[in-house]
């Protein structure tokens, strides 16, 4: 685990999760209590293009499941359809055991599934506090009018918003940055605050789309201590999508490939790198 | 309780006095968080019995690693309430250096803020034989280690409630046990030489100096401190653990290192430590935004700090200030003075310390000029730590002050300071070599400085001793000096001077990011990184001019003529104490530097024009790398002095 030592943060807990894969790998496949979300043979296509095709693969509660593939595979697509902002021509969507309708995203949000996006898109002329908030949002009740006049049920309700809010604050350690636009924050912070916003949802499924794009080392390894974190803290599963190949075998309990919207490998990070039809995908071998 | 000689006693005595009032605040979750002085006993009692339940015993040492928290000042006391020591150290250290304090101390029990700290200690934990437990404060990433070695503060807590089930009065037995004389805290200097050293300070050291403190500036329990400086560092344990104790004021903590000045602003304390380099870089930032400003603003600014300067010097020069500059200051204290000052957390203040290095006389005039009430000190920490402040009505930017109530100060032939006061340290630990070299037998104490009283008694610091050297042909080389006029340029972070045994004087600088790059920016002058911008001409330039008016200053001055820079290059790093090159507290380590840079050294001396260079540079998590640079060299323009032109 040569990588593992740009990640001295991680390090102790990495050893509890190859002690915790190695057990995985010794369940049987029929164990389906434990799984979250399962996709089945989902297939979604543009006009002629065809984005994903036949995709089949469970996240299981607790792990952090990396989705990765060279660019154009599909892995935005499939999160895509996991948060029900793309709806599959062909396939099934199981969450939480339950087969899932074409629901809207807003819907999905409520269901305990939030996420966070490629091209950051948080509302730039807010603070990170209020940014926050709106992560809040699914769980407010309240109507307009009582939270304009601020009283009796909207205001306790702001009030335990607030406190869990602050609670994310602390733990992401962005205190200093709480009442700055986030316009006006460097490109890493704001990485950090949209994570915020995602786990300001209280989501049973965190679905994080590249987290560490463009960020520097210690950016990097800054967020996966945060990824790790929110997994052993709140227990949170984690879906993520990463090009960094050193984070992924790193963080991620299991990871799928995927290739030209098909699915060429599935299992723990070491079957992955042995994998010979991932290293020709990600070598480029030409295909016939 | 009449004679309330230890802090555990003094903390008995608010408890009873002052029950109800705050004695520490901590910012957590965005609200101020309070603990009256009577929730702080209770605390403190709680933890110590849970310490003592795990084995800790009359002598044994406590390290504690961390940032300013209301827990770790609890530590503190515990610790002391046991007759242990506590010994706190920089939050900053590496590992290595962690393992070289824990080991001198032989600490048998380890407090660490979060995860970060932990794993610091864990990672030298083989080679720590004596630490039997880490206890933590935030259990942030910390739920999967090892459960024997490593528990919570609230965990031993319960242990103290327990063993306080069974005998309540175990604690207060043991508070009784101690006296003044003993060891109260055990502090490692971060040292500009060599390894560092333990300094052994009593109770009755430190809390003689803290009381004649609170008597000469009048503190009592109204007033309040923000603790955002070093546990480790003997200003914090004096101002937020001796002087708290003693006055009875609030101490609070700040959110995080970031918040520090945003948190001044909601508190407002009324009492306030800070460093030159703080205050530089606070009037940095100040003046970066006011040329964002709008015009109108802009010129507002500027008008009442000229106004608020000519009050000033009418003030120092005793002649009396004219009714328009009067109504002018009034207009600008509303609008422009009392606004800035809140900016800067400074609304309810009225005292600020300044210590550390020299103080230049543009930035003391501002501060002074609308309204902060700065004073020099002059100590260290065998001294607990104070020697000489500045009295209220004669206060300079060139000199220290006077010495304290009960201080003694006198000069060696070779003018080096020497002192003698109830605060003067016990010995270093486990040297008394070293304790010998610095003390006499009848208590007189080298502080290595070399300094002169001025006609009025006030002490004036040169530079250390054995930095003061001499050029070739004879003349004094005061390397500090010359580098504290440097630095005075808000473009000059850092600048190392050598010319001893040497035919001239040269220079290595580190830029100053922001002020430069501000700068660059405002010229359209296009940068990637500090290195790039250490190497532009232009940046050559800038700092050419500065270098040059040092040069002028220093040719009027007889002495020090022959000292003018003549040759100069910028660095192309930021010296770092990861890198051993500057002390935790951010002084130039210049054997050290002397040793990475030797190339560098022999280039300004042998008329080459560039030279290249790579130092290798330690990453904030302990990883190494090295980075090279090709730089470039200038010569400078010297003045000739003026007694040769007359």
């Amino acid at each position: 685990m040569a990588t593992s030592e740009l990640y001295l943060c991680a390090y102790s807990t990495l050893s509890q999760k190859q002690h915790d894969r190695d057990n995985q790998v010794m369940m049987p496949d029929s164990v389906v209590d434990d799984v979250l979300l399962s996709v089945k043979n989902i297939s979604l296509s543009f006009g002629g293009v065809k984005a994903l095709e036949n995709i089949s693969f469970d996240i299981r509660k607790g792990e952090i499941r990396a989705i990765i593939g060279p660019n154009g595979a599909g892995k935005s697509s499939m999160l895509n359809v996991i948060n029900g902002f793309y709806h599959p021509q062909d396939g099934e969507v199981w969450f939480k055991g339950i087969r899932r309708n074409n629901l809207k995203p807003h819907q999905i949000a409520r269901q305990g599934i939030s996420r966070t996006f490629q091209n950051i898109a948080l509302f730039k002329g807010m603070t990170t506090l209020d940014n926050l908030m709106t992560g809040r949002i699914t769980r407010m009740n309240t109507n307009m009018f009582w939270q304009a006049i601020w009283y009796g049920r909207a205001e306790r309700q702001e009030i335990e918003h607030r406190e869990r809010i602050e609670q994310i604050i602390d733990f992401l350690k962005i205190q200093s940055i709480r009442k700055t636009p986030v316009g006006r924050l460097p490109y890493g912070l704001q990485k950090r605050v949209e994570l915020g916003r995602a786990l300001a949802a209280d989501a049973d499924l965190l679905l994080l789309d590249e987290p560490m794009a463009g960020m520097n080392i210690e950016e990097k390894e800054d967020m996966c201590r945060y990824v790790l974190d929110v997994n052993e803290q709140f227990g949170t599963t984690i879906a993520l999508i990463e090009h960094d190949m050193g984070v992924v075998m790193d963080i991620a309990d299991r990871v799928v490939v995927l290739d030209y919207g098909r699915k060429i490998g599935d299992g723990v990070p070491d079957e992955i790198r042995n994998n010979q039809t991932v290293i020709d995908a990600y070598l480029g071998v030409s295909h016939d | 309780m009449a004679d309330a000689d230890t802090f555990p006693k003094l903390l008995q005595l608010k408890a009873s006095q002052l029950a109800d009032h705050p004695a520490i605040r901590e910012k957590d979750y965005g609200i101020w968080q309070t603990w009256t002085w009577a929730d702080y006993l209770k605390e403190v009692t709680r933890f110590a019995a849970g310490l003592s339940a795990m084995g800790f015993e009359r002598g044994d040492k406590l390290f504690i690693i961390g940032q300013n928290r209301p827990r770790m000042y609890f530590a503190v006391s515990a610790a002391q309430c046991l007759g242990g020591v506590p010994v706190p150290t920089y939050y900053d250290a590496v590992a290595e250096e962690m393992k070289f304090v824990i080991g001198h101390a032989e600490a048998k029990f380890v407090i660490a803020e979060d995860q970060e700290q932990v794993d610091k200690v864990i990672e030298i934990r083989e080679s720590c034989p004596t630490v039997t437990a880490v206890i933590y404060d935030d259990d942030r990433g910390l739920a999967d280690y090892d459960k024997d070695f490593i528990r919570s503060f609230e965990s031993v807590q319960a242990l103290g409630d327990k063993a306080l089930a069974a005998d309540p009065e175990l604690i207060n037995r043991s508070i009784q046990a101690s006296n003044g004389a003993d060891v109260s805290v055990i502090l490692y200097t971060s040292g500009t030489t060599g390894q560092p050293k333990g300094v052994v300070l009593t109770y009755d050291n430190i809390r003689s100096i803290a009381s004649i403190c609170v008597d000469l500036e009048g503190l009592n329990e109204t007033d309040s401190v923000i603790a955002y400086l070093p546990m480790a560092w003997i200003v914090d344990h004096f101002i937020s653990y001796a002087q708290a104790h003693i006055a009875g004021f609030c101490v609070c903590c700040p959110e995080s290192p970031e918040t520090v000045m945003a948190d001044s602003r909601e508190i407002g304390p009324t009492y306030h430590f800070t460093s030159p380099r703080v205050l530089e870089n606070h009037r940095t930032s100040i003046m970066i935004r006011m040329e964002d400003a709008s015009k109108l603003k802009r010129w507002m600014f500027h008008k009442s700090l000229d106004v608020a300067k000519r009050c000033l010097d009418a003030k120092l020069e005793g002649k009396p200030i004219g009714l328009f500059d009067q109504l002018m200051y009034k207009l600008g204290k509303l609008t422009v003075y009392e606004p800035l000052k809140n900016q800067l957390g400074y609304s309810r203040t009225r005292l600020t310390y300044t210590a550390g290095e020299a103080i230049g006389p543009d930035m003391f005039d501002f501060y002074r000029s609308i309204g902060i009430h700065i004073k020099q000190v002059y100590g260290q920490t065998e001294a607990s730590p104070f020697v000489t402040v500045q009295p209220d009505d004669q206060i300079r930017s060139d000199t220290v002050g006077k010495p304290i109530k009960d201080v003694e100060i006198r000069l060696s032939d070779d003018g080096e300071v020497l002192f003698r006061s109830p605060g003067v340290f016990h010995s270093y630990y486990k040297n008394p070599e070293a304790t010998r070299s610095a003390k006499t037998e009848d208590g007189w104490v080298h502080t290595g400085d070399a300094g002169i009283f001025d006609s009025e008694g006030h002490l004036k610091i040169i530079d250390r001793t054995k930095d003061v050297g001499r050029l070739n042909n004879g003349a004094m080389f005061a390397p500090k000096y010359i580098e504290n006029k440097l630095k005075f340029f808000q473009y000059i972070l850092e600048a190392i001077t050598f010319g001893d045994a040497r035919d001239e004087v040269t220079a290595m600088i580190n830029i100053d990011l922001s002020a430069v790059g501000d700068w660059a920016e405002r010229r359209g002058l296009s940068y990637g990184s500090y290195q790039e911008l250490a190497a532009h001409p232009e940046v050559y330039k800038l700092i050419e001019e500065c270098i040059e008016q040092v040069n002028a200053d220093l040719a009027a001055d007889e002495l020090l003529a022959d000292s003018q820079v003549r040759r100069f290059l910028i660095l192309h790093k930021e010296l770092d104490a990861d890198d051993g090159e500057l002390t935790r507290t951010r002084k130039l380590r210049r054997r050290i530097i002397a040793e990475r840079y030797k190339t560098l050294i022999d280039a300004l001396y042998d008329g080459s024009d560039h030279c290249e260079i790579s130092v290798e540079v330690t990453f904030e998590d302990g990883r190494k790398g090295s980075l090279n640079g090709d730089i470039r060299i200038v010569s400078v323009r010297v003045f000739n002095t003026l007694a040769k032109t007359a």
